[in-house]
């Protein structure tokens, strides 16, 4: 998994893929953040970190695409699984290589909420739940984008599909807000994703909440090894 | 002998498509072994099935005693395997590539060591700090030889190791094998007679997915044994007459005047009985041998068997 790790890790940042990622990240935080500060005078890392989740839909196909469907293309493929090694281990080499990469994007924000602290005074709950929230949303649409890559021989098809779903999740509250059925709306609900990132930025830690991102993500990357076992077979 | 590969009833579908039909095989330890057939036969099939690539529909393969299916790790630390299209990353440069397959294949020798050794097995140290992308393509399947060969893996797996290289490149690498097949158990596909000629101990002839032929390049050559040519200083329906009851006789014309160059063929060997037969007759004898069969007239001959039985 390891060299898997740092493989990966290694090819977002000879390639322009990572450099595009984390521009685009640290462009529209700061944006955020500047426009929170001056315009609406708002001292909040929610208020940075929520609309950076739309610019997910952009950027997470961006760095997932190329993970299994250049292998796949390429053929190189059949280094990865003629070695001794699980496919288990290939996947989480690959998701932990597009997560890192997310992480040392959100690393640089750490700088936001230390200027908040010295103009102002945020609550520190609220400041570590949104970060921690933000981080257990992303996992989640990784997780998604390494998926459909596994799916697909080209990145161009994994990316348009990835953008597809993540929209999808995306609009979830809005798509379903028409259901007037309580129960379905209750279910309908239970799936989405951002609902419980508000939770998170409120400065609330509910466990079940953690357990829903970390059993999603768990989920999707055991159907990523599936799925390339399955291709084996076929 | 010890046998390390091991290929029991394997059989593929794919869908409808049955791209290998029940092959067995064994190969002991040592052997350089050719896997010889025409394109889509099942050669790649079969490699990628053996290398744990893909899963056969049923049937074993075994290496070195471990089943492919139950313990696929085992299998995978003793094969190193170049498939038809080497598996290379364009934007590393050699020595990255071969320290990343180092690495992925858990390897515990002195990794600086073992990678300079290999890279000195297949003559590439010259081109390590190269971006691969940059490489000619005779390099590049050098490169792809090398990652094969890290871990010191005792089998090795090479699926059309010569394709698209020009002759000078074929020839590089087919003595860059035969070295590696002194101490290793080598199977090699291709669909080039001559390279297996130059390289193999033995030959599996595959055709439709079924095995078509199977043994050492002497025998397969021999596969003609009670076809005989004979040259006498006689007319062709004289020796016709004499020789009709041993079997078909055909006229292969004259070289030498006064002379007849006459094929017999035989179910077992009469080559005493025909000589005698000839010299009671009073014709001179002036030569008689074997017909030896070339590759090529093997490979048609088995795999026009092949295609004769499944017709069937």
């Amino acid at each position: 998994m390891k060299a898997i790790f740092k493989k990966e890790l290694r090819n977002y940042f000879l390639t322009p893929i990572g450099y595009i990622f984390m521009s685009a990240f640290f462009a529209l935080s700061a944006l955020y953040f500047v426009q929170g500060m001056v315009y609406y005078q708002v001292a909040s890392v929610a208020y940075i970190l929520s609309p950076l989740n739309m610019i997910c839909l952009f950027i997470v196909p961006v760095i997932t695409m190329q993970l299994f469907a250049e292998e796949k293309n390429k053929k190189t493929d059949q280094l990865l699984l003629t070695a001794p090694v699980n496919v288990s281990e290939i996947v989480l080499g690959k998701y932990f290589a597009a997560l890192a990469v997310f992480l040392i994007s959100l690393a640089v924000t750490f700088i936001f909420p230390f200027i908040f602290f010295a103009i102002s005074k945020p609550i520190l709950s609220e400041v570590i739940g949104s970060y921690i929230g933000f981080i257990l949303v992303w996992s989640v649409f990784i997780a998604i984008g390494v998926f459909i890559s596994s799916c697909t021989e080209s990145q161009v098809v994994s990316a348009i599909l990835t953008f597809i779903v993540l929209f999808v999740l995306y609009s979830w509250d809005s798509l379903t807000s028409g259901v007037s059925v309580v129960w379905i709306k209750n279910i309908l609900d239970w799936f989405s994703v951002l609902k419980r990132f508000e939770d998170f930025q409120i400065g609330l830690l509910n466990l079940p909440n953690i357990v829903y991102y970390v059993s999603v993500v768990f989920a999707t990357l055991f159907l990523t090894a599936r799925n390339i076992e399955k291709r084996r077979f076929n | 002998m010890e046998t390390v590969i091991e290929i029991k009833d394997l059989v593929k579908k794919y869908g409808e498509n049955e791209a290998v039909k029940g092959i067995s095989f064994e190969i002991n330890r040592g052997e350089v072994v050719g896997f010889l057939g025409p394109n889509g036969a099942g050669k790649s099939t079969t490699m990628n099935i053996l290398t744990g690539y893909i899963s056969s529909t049923s049937g074993e393969a075994k290496v070195c005693g471990y089943s492919i299916l139950e313990n696929p790790n085992e299998v995978k630390k003793r094969i190193g395997y170049l498939p038809e299209q080497p598996p290379l990353y364009f934007d590393m440069t050699v020595y990255e590539y071969l320290s990343f397959v180092y690495d992925l294949k858990g390897v515990q020798e002195d990794k600086e060591k073992h990678i300079e050794e290999v890279m000195a097995t297949v003559d590439i140290g010259k081109v390590a700090g190269r971006l691969i992308k940059n490489l000619s393509k005779g390099y590049k399947q050098r490169v792809g030889l090398a990652q094969a060969l890290i871990g010191s893996p005792e089998v090795l797996v090479l699926d059309e190791p010569t394709v698209g290289l020009d002759p000078g490149q074929i020839i590089e690498i087919r003595s860059v094998i035969k070295k590696l097949g002194e101490k290793r158990t080598i199977i090699l596909s291709t669909h080039i007679l001559q390279e297996v000629a130059a390289i193999c101990d033995r030959v599996i002839i595959i055709n439709n997915g079924k095995i078509a032929a199977m043994d050492t390049l002497e025998n397969l050559s021999g596969v003609g044994k009670g076809e005989y040519l004979i040259r006498v200083r006689s007319s062709f329906s004289n020796i016709k007459d004499i020789l009709g009851n041993f079997g078909r006789v055909e006229n292969m014309g004259h070289t030498e005047s006064g002379t007849v160059d006459v094929k017999i063929t035989t179910d077992t060997d009469k080559r005493a009985d025909i000589v005698k037969t000839l010299a009671g007759s009073g014709v001179d004898v002036l030569m008689l041998r074997p017909v030896e069969h070339t590759l090529e007239e093997v490979f048609i001959k088995a795999t026009g068997l092949a295609e004769t039985e499944a017709s069937e």
